[in-house]
């Protein structure tokens, strides 16, 4: 047992010193993916195939692709900052790592205890992914069904963040093309704004409307 | 532990035979190496730009609405391994639970999410 | 714990803001595909009537007082207090936005969908009597702000805001999430009584996991109630998003990361608060001073208002820091007063400006005072308000917060306090001055009026003074709820 830990959290060590060690950003993601496995492994060592389970399906599989997903669309291929961004990144980098270090020391000289609580069995008289559901279904009844609205409240933040451009031009087309300001003159736009003086156009191609308005917002 | 037995032989097997095949072939492969064989290949065509390029936003979303989906499956897990215990009570508690996303895929359906253009 | 899993009794009116919001929210989502015109007002509508029926549900059963699920979440004085709170705001966010999201259009179903929601997550982190229920309303009303703050999509702002204030938030989120996986290693529960419980009997401070733990979990909402040093998402958050949204955030968030905080401190932070006290006072008096000197800079009103949002959040801290019962219910009385003249000031920006146009400059207000004197009046008695001045409530909140430090012996805290004071009327009074005494230098500004926008400006203005008047019924009812939370 001591030998499978071992050899899995030297795999994890290792794997991600290379996440932030590897110029590629998608080798780092890759990686990340076998970091995240071997913590699996970890878990299940631990007996608690559940979260290992979902360590595996839900990061693992799930999250590193939306990893991906971001480092496809920020288009890095390489490390494209300056030298004193990295110069800054890196020294914080440092001062972080050795407070993480110093706490870590300080964790097995002092022997942080579990407190007052003594851990229980090893090994719940039936299986982990059981005693967990019937602990989640009936004691965190509540927290769990608040979990279904934070994820429709996600649904619809993505669909809104992503979405919403169509529905909403489409919109605005209509009250543009119908409905009169107040005092018998159509209301005035940024877009009209920006289209009545050039200057204040931006010189990206896109929706007059989307650009428009960053030119015509002041910010002190 | 023991019953992990067959998942590490099976991982062990898996690990030798990559390791095997790629390694046999790196020894026994002949190197003879030319610039047009170098080339990255792009079924028989000259490779057009880099690989790496922006492309549209829907692909995240349906990477978004994948991760929220595969969650609510995570939570079935447990749930039915526990079912026999939980009885009527754990149904309708998960009825509930699907009620909530089911209507955030009614949403979903009708704001044409799923669909690609 | 044992292998049979224990049914429940749910107690159905003690949870009918919960279900009345979250049935709300869900409905209106459905909404949104039966036919409707551009300009309809049916989700704003939907959102009131939810509104009420949330609050309604909770005044049927506002006297009686229990835990659900196990403890997770309790109905009692403070749950009573704040949800009845969290309504009005909503309710009074609703009909700031009424017009507001129609002309400047984001007049869409969602918006309303999403303002529901994160009041139901509000309702749930006032409830909440166990650290992962916190985390979880916290997450649900954090979430639905991060995509309001960024529903102006086409606005550059907008965006950015929304994207700071995620990407800061989700930092927060994770403070706090470790922050109880240390408390949990501590004390072996989540359970803020059950923790209070454990702490009794074993000395806690002497366990660096419950130091370590605790601090994080005060980073975390500190971040929430935009504390100093976690306040620097607030100024660009509450200026790029939509004004409504600003609005409703900066009372409702507020107040609910302090609801947190006031049941935190009257359980488990309280059993040792005088080792609170040195950490908690120097956060109060840096936000108290870094808001308020830092307000007198802005040109801005939305930016300045949300600098002196972080001041008020240092008061607030005062009344937390001072503590026990009587400590709890100032800070009540305080953020219940404070909802309200923001409301009110925000309410006030939303509607002035044509279309899509902003105009939230303190320039742009030059000459409102007698070009529309009801506007006018109304913001100068949230100002007045806001610097504490009588005879409006926010005076008699700040006497009351700082009354209760006095008895706890926090004089240094109340002396800085009360000369934060002073130089905040210095921003307040600016605005008055822009208002009556000066002459608009480009075109002035344009007010769209709107009867729901302005009947919610009414009521807020109504109530700032009726409550300092009559401060002692609301501090009444405050001071009843903490009773009743304990």
């Amino acid at each position: 047992m001591t030998i499978l830990f071992a050899g899995l959290a030297a795999v994890l060590v290792v794997s991600s010193l290379m996440v932030i060690l590897h110029k590629n950003p998608v080798t780092s993601a890759l990686f990340l993916v076998l970091a995240f496995c071997s913590l699996a492994g970890i878990y299940l060592t631990l007996q608690a195939e559940f979260i290992g389970m979902v360590q595996v399906i839900v990061y693992a599989g799930a999250i590193m692709v939306l990893f991906l997903f971001v480092i496809m669309y920020l288009n890095l291929g390489r490390d494209v900052e300056t030298g004193i961004q990295i110069a800054v990144r890196r020294g914080l980098g440092w001062i972080v790592g050795a407070v993480l270090l110093a706490e870590g020391a300080v964790m097995f000289g002092r022997r942080w205890g579990l407190g007052p609580v003594t851990p229980g069995p090893s090994r719940p008289p039936v299986g982990n992914t059981q005693a967990l559901g019937q602990i989640l279904y009936s004691r965190y009844l509540f927290p769990f069904e608040v979990t279904s609205m934070v994820l429709l409240v996600a649904m619809v933040g993505a669909i809104v963040i992503t979405r919403g451009q169509e529905r909403a031009r489409r919109e605005s087309m209509g009250t543009r093309a119908g409905a009169r300001g107040p005092g018998g003159r159509p209301p005035r736009t940024h877009a009209e704004e920006a289209v009545a003086e050039p200057g204040l156009a931006p010189a990206a191609a896109g929706e007059p409307e989307e650009q428009a308005s960053v030119a015509g917002s002041a910010r002190p | 532990m023991r019953e992990y037995l067959p998942v590490l032989v099976f991982a062990a097997v898996a690990v030798l035979f990559a390791v095997s095949t790629i390694g046999v072939s790196t020894i026994i492969v002949p190197r003879r190496s030319s610039a047009r064989k170098m080339a990255p290949y792009e079924c028989g065509v000259e490779p057009v730009g880099d690989a790496r390029q922006r492309f549209e936003i829907k692909f995240y979303l349906v990477a978004v609405l994948f991760i929220l989906f595969d969650i609510e499956a995570v939570f079935l897990y447990p749930w039915a391994v526990a079912f026999r215990q939980l009885g009527l009570y754990g149904l309708v508690e998960m009825g509930l639970f699907i009620l909530v996303l089911v209507v955030g895929y009614l949403y979903l359906l009708f704001k044409r999410a799923f669909d690609w253009n | 714990m044992s292998g049979v899993p224990f049914l429940l009794p749910v107690d159905w009116w003690a949870l009918g803001a919960v279900i009345a919001l979250s049935g709300g929210a869900m409905a209106l989502l459905l909404l949104e595909f039966l036919p409707h015109g551009p300009e309809s007002n049916r989700a704003a509508l939907v959102s009131l009537v939810t509104l009420l029926a949330a609050g309604a549900s909770v005044f049927v059963v506002r006297d009686s007082r229990r835990a659900l699920f196990d403890g997770m979440f309790v109905h009692d004085g403070i749950t009573v207090f704040f949800t009845f709170l969290f309504c009005a705001i909503g309710i009074l966010s609703v009909l700031l936005s009424w017009d507001y999201v129609k002309r400047t259009r984001i007049n869409r179903t969602e918006y309303y969908a999403l303002l529901l929601s994160s009041t139901l997550g509000m309702v749930i982190m006032a409830g909440s009597n166990d650290l992962i229920t916190v985390f979880l309303g916290l997450e649900l009303m954090s979430l639905a702000l991060y995509v309001l703050v960024g529903f102006r999509r086409s606005h550059l702002e907008s965006n950015e805001a929304s994207l700071k204030y995620f990407l800061l938030g989700a930092f927060a989120s994770g403070f706090l999430l470790y922050g109880i996986a240390l408390l949990y290693g501590a004390t072996g529960t989540t359970n803020l009584q059950k923790m209070t419980a454990v702490m009794s009997d074993s000395p806690m401070l002497e366990n660096p996991l419950f130091v370590v733990g605790a601090l994080l979990l005060v980073v975390g909402l500190g971040f929430k109630v935009s504390a100093v040093p976690f306040h620097m998402w607030t100024p660009d958050a509450y200026e790029g998003a939509p004004t409504s949204v600003t609005a409703f955030m900066s009372a409702g968030a507020k107040a609910a990361g302090f609801a947190a905080l006031v049941r935190v401190g009257l359980s488990t932070l309280g059993a040792v608060r005088t080792d609170w006290v040195p950490v908690l006072s120097a956060i109060a008096i840096l936000t108290m001073t870094v808001g308020n000197v830092t307000a007198l800079l802005q040109n801005n009103v939305k930016r300045m208002l949300a600098y002196s949002s972080i001041a008020h959040a240092g008061y607030v801290l005062v009344a937390i820091v001072a503590g026990g019962r009587d400590g709890a219910s100032a800070a009540l009385f305080y953020l219940a007063v404070y909802s309200l003249m923001n409301l009110g000031a925000f309410g006030i920006l939303t509607l002035l400006g044509r279309g899509t146009e902003e105009r939230v400059l303190v320039s742009d207000l030059a000459g409102l005072g007698f070009r529309h004197p009801g506007l006018g009046i109304a913001m100068t008695v949230f100002m007045l308000a806001l610097g504490g001045i009588p005879p409006t409530a926010g005076f008699m909140a700040k006497v009351y917060v700082f009354g209760v430090a006095l008895k706890a012996g926090l004089v240094p805290l109340v002396i800085i306090g009360v000369l934060n004071s002073v130089v905040s009327v210095f921003y307040y009074l600016r605005i008055t001055v822009a208002m009556y005494m000066e002459e608009p230098q480009a075109e002035p500004t344009h007010v769209s009026w709107a009867v729901p926008g302005a009947l919610a400006v009414l009521a807020a203005v109504a109530l700032t003074l009726w409550w300092g008047v009559q401060a002692h019924a609301l501090l009444d009812q405050a001071q009843r709820s903490v009773l009743g939370g304990m």
